[in-house]
């Protein structure tokens, strides 16, 4: 177990680094000056150099890169070109958005798909099933972006419940604040929870047909606890293989959910910072998400060993003792 | 769900969904009640977000639009008809040979934080803009000024090093507010001013609120907040607008939106003009376009009326010369390159270019105007036998390689700043590289011309030489489109400056 997450620590910190030197690479070879794209077609030769001089845009491109990485370990990290504020204030408001609304998303997606997809597997070829797979088929289908507008159209503009959009900061109160989320982390929700009701339908089905399962029901359990107490644990692993590769999606959902919601989260900050040439925000939210999935990543790979205790104690790939 | 008896899973799912109902019903209320808004507010929606407060640090017309006038004031400020208006200075006098400005500032001004508004603070914020190691966006504006001197508390001297007629005009620019040293190095994050409302606060991504400032030296604004809100998108600026948690857009992103908007009885629409001359840029360092009978075809070969309407919903008006319409100086020359294929076609042939046998490369950012007007006018090229390449850039790309880089044939590009037309004088350093000394004549007796009349000549001559030189091809004047609450008041219909002065705003009723 030790040496299992000593190796996967040791990759994700290799990752990181890779990551940092892509990320660096590309926005050098990329065309655009912060400076005229700050001070605009009016201003003078002389006035740019004085902005660049003091963004520290005229130094070698290896000295930037060292100061950067240097900064990201010491916690130092430099002001955004475009909003002139150390990179970790302008992110703690942005993360205070996109993380509840991922959060949300996910418990929502969680709550709606794992008891669908049992149901469907339990009653499976019947109308339900087919309901909940026609339904979410549907689901999969739809793009999250216009299942917002969708939604937007119905509770905002029609019923007048909720915004439709902005975020009015949680110092405006809880009430508030979870009301401009809602139908982001919808939007963002019922796409994932149709995908992951799907993998939940056919998880358990497989674990229905296994030996463990007709010996619970031999032992007197009725069909539903029997599913409950030995089933759903059995059917976790691709389940929570699927949700961590979900996280991922559900990071680059809030770009566009973000846009189409006007929700300053990360992803938004991302977009607009690509547009403006703010290098230096660009290559920390990068790392910052890289590492983000990173950890997930190594999370999920926790979570197998914590479901099954083969892979605990280094059984692996012993599946049929 | 379950015919019979539900399943433990399926009463699991039950509760939810009735948790959910509840709580989306008991935030829905939470949020119904906010929309009842008291009449003495106001929420504008704008596309851009500003990346900081300070309009002495920055070209964002973003800037302008949220604190120009409302918390920023200048010694003078350009009013609603495009006209320079006394504001922080009462009057001024000018010398006999034009080179000093007296400015008598006004006595009762205080800035935001309480401290009083003084020639020192005038004499400091000029001073910051035109420092060497200035950021001041606009630093040209102040070029000609040679010294700033306090003569006492309420006196400003301003001496020049030429005469410069439009000085009172370049002090109304936002890059030309007054700050507080104090405050100056603050103004990004806190803006300090002397305006009628005072910055309460910023939630960065979404919005800015101001409050009236009870101290105001001026007439009192009618609303006691403001709160302006940014919008990128235009499905979700429709959106808002029409859920009406918006009660004015100050300039529609989706002109294509304004039938349904201007439908509804809850809605103004008003189409106004702008200081933004579209123009086809041409990149005059290249043959064949430094021949002007090239120029003069490709100006013969559009059809400006259909570039309005095909990109812009038939808002906007055709333009013959660099210069705003609604401007008392303005002098329509559309008909001296009027829409005539066979007559771009003789002139290509002139010129010896064969049909097909030209292709030029149009490059074109962003903004609407330019990407749908690009697909016109590269079919109109196409219709007189010259070929052209679409490349679409971002902003970023755009300046480094159009504006700064001159590696362009052809681009489509909005001039957005007050009276620009002084940028054919630039030479061969401005990006389309026009010379011509008789028209930088006519920018030098301009500067030292203070008679109106005699103004408004050498601006005539000035638009004439670039229509006669077919310098670019000019397309038309920027609409703004602006949408409010029909019950909201005192809104300005056009933008001579980019600005959303909000004082003069109040409900009816």
């Amino acid at each position: 177990m030790a040496w299992f997450l000593a190796r996967r620590a040791v990759a994700l910190v290799l990752t990181l680094w890779a990551a940092s030197l892509v990320v660096f690479v590309v926005l050098e070879v990329l065309p655009g000056d912060p400076a005229l794209l700050i001070l605009g077609v009016g201003a003078r030769e002389d006035t740019l150099a004085a902005l660049r001089e003091s963004m520290g845009l005229d130094q070698p491109a290896w000295a930037r890169y060292l100061n950067w990485v240097g900064g990201l370990l010491t916690g130092h990290m430099a002001n955004s070109l475009t909003y002139d504020v150390p990179v970790p204030a302008l992110l703690g408001p942005r993360l205070a958005v996109s993380g509840p609304l991922a959060l949300l998303a996910l418990t929502l997606a969680v709550a709606l798909a794992l008891p669908l997809g049992v149901l469907a597997a339990a009653r499976r070829g019947r109308a339900t099933d087919v309901t909940v797979m026609g339904v979410s088929q549907l689901g999969v289908a739809v793009p999250n972006f216009w299942l917002g507008l969708l939604l937007v159209l119905v509770f905002a503009v029609g019923l007048r419940w909720l915004p439709s959009g902005g975020f009015p900061g949680w110092e405006a109160g809880l009430g508030p604040a979870l009301a401009a989320l809602i139908l982001p982390a919808l939007a963002l929700a019922l796409p994932q929870a149709a995908i992951l009701a799907r993998v939940t339908r056919s998880a358990v089905l497989e674990v229905l047909g296994e030996d463990y399962m007709r010996t619970a029901r031999a032992k007197g359990l009725s069909h539903a606890e029997a599913l409950w107490h030995h089933g759903l644990r059995n059917a976790m692993i691709p389940l929570v293989t699927i949700m961590g590769l979900q996280f991922s999606f559900l990071l680059a959902g809030t770009i566009i959910i973000e846009t189409v919601f006007t929700l300053p989260g990360i992803g938004r900050l991302m977009f607009q910072a690509i547009g403006q040439r703010d290098l230096v925000v660009v290559r920390d939210l990068v790392v910052l998400l890289a590492a983000t999935v990173g950890v997930v990543n190594f999370l999920v790979d926790v979570s197998y060993a914590l479901l099954d205790p083969r892979l605990r104690h280094g059984r692996a790939g012993v599946a049929d003792e | 769900m379950g015919p019979t008896k539900p399943s433990r899973p399926a009463r699991a799912l039950a509760s939810t969904l009735a948790a959910l109902a509840i709580g989306v019903s008991t935030l829905a209320a939470g949020a119904t009640s906010a929309l009842a808004e008291p009449p003495d507010s106001l929420v504008m929606g704008l596309v851009l977000e500003p990346p900081h407060l300070d309009p002495t640090a920055g070209a964002a017309g973003a800037i302008d639009e949220v604190v120009y006038a409302n918390v920023f004031e200048g010694l003078t400020r350009i009013g609603p008809d495009g006209a320079v208006m006394p504001a922080l200075a009462a009057r001024w006098d000018i010398s006999e040979d034009g080179t000093v400005y007296t400015f008598h500032l006004r006595r009762d001004v205080t800035f935001h934080d309480g401290t009083a508004f003084t020639a020192d603070d005038a004499a400091y914020s000029l001073q910051r803009a035109m420092d060497e190691d200035s950021v001041n966006a606009q630093k040209g504006l102040f070029a000609a000024i040679d010294s700033v001197v306090a003569l006492d508390g309420y006196t400003l001297i301003v001496e020049l090093s030429h005469p410069l007629a439009r000085l009172p005009f370049n002090l109304g620019w936002g890059d030309a507010v007054m700050v507080a040293p104090e405050t100056a190095e603050t103004n990004k994050t806190a803006p300090v001013g002397t305006g009628p409302f005072r910055f309460v606060r910023w939630v960065q991504g979404d919005r800015v609120e101001l409050e009236a400032y009870p101290d105001y030296w001026g007439k009192a604004p009618a609303l006691t907040t403001a709160t302006f809100r940014f919008i990128p998108d235009p499905t979700a600026a429709m959106a808002a607008l029409m859920a009406g948690d918006l009660d004015a857009f100050a300039n529609m992103p989706a002109p294509e939106s304004l039938p349904a908007l201007d439908a509804d009885p809850r809605f103004t629409v008003v189409i106004g003009t702008t200081e933004g001359e579209t123009i086809l840029a041409m990149n005059q360092r290249r043959a064949p376009l430094d021949d002007i009978r090239v120029r003069q075809a490709i100006a013969h070969a559009i059809d400006r009326q259909a570039v309005v309407d095909g990109a812009m919903f038939g808002h906007g008006t055709p333009i013959g010369s660099h210069f705003a319409p609604h401007h008392p100086a303005y002098v329509d020359l559309t008909s001296v390159t009027p829409y005539d294929p066979a007559r771009a076609r003789a002139l290509l042939a002139e010129a010896g270019i064969d049909p097909g046998g030209l292709t030029l490369t149009l490059h074109l950012p962003p903004p609407s105007y330019a990407r749908r007007g690009g697909e016109i006018v590269a079919a109109h090229l196409a219709q007189v036998g010259i070929g052209t390449r679409i490349i679409p850039v971002e902003w970023a790309q755009w300046l480094e390689q159009v504006f700064r880089g001159h590696d362009f044939d052809l681009t489509i590009v909005s001039h957005t700043e007050p009276l620009d037309i002084g940028i054919y004088a630039r030479g061969d350093d401005y990006y389309f590289g026009y010379e011509n000394p008789a028209f930088n004549a006519v920018m030098d007796s301009l500067q030292a011309t203070l008679d109106e009349p005699a103004r408004a000549r050498l601006y005539g001559q000035a638009q004439r030489l670039l229509a006669e030189d077919a310098v670019n091809g000019f397309l038309f004047q920027l609409a703004k489109h602006g949408v409010w609450n029909a019950r909201l008041r005192g809104l300005w219909e056009n933008s001579p400056v980019q600005a959303n002065d909000v004082t003069g705003v109040s409900w009816a009723e």
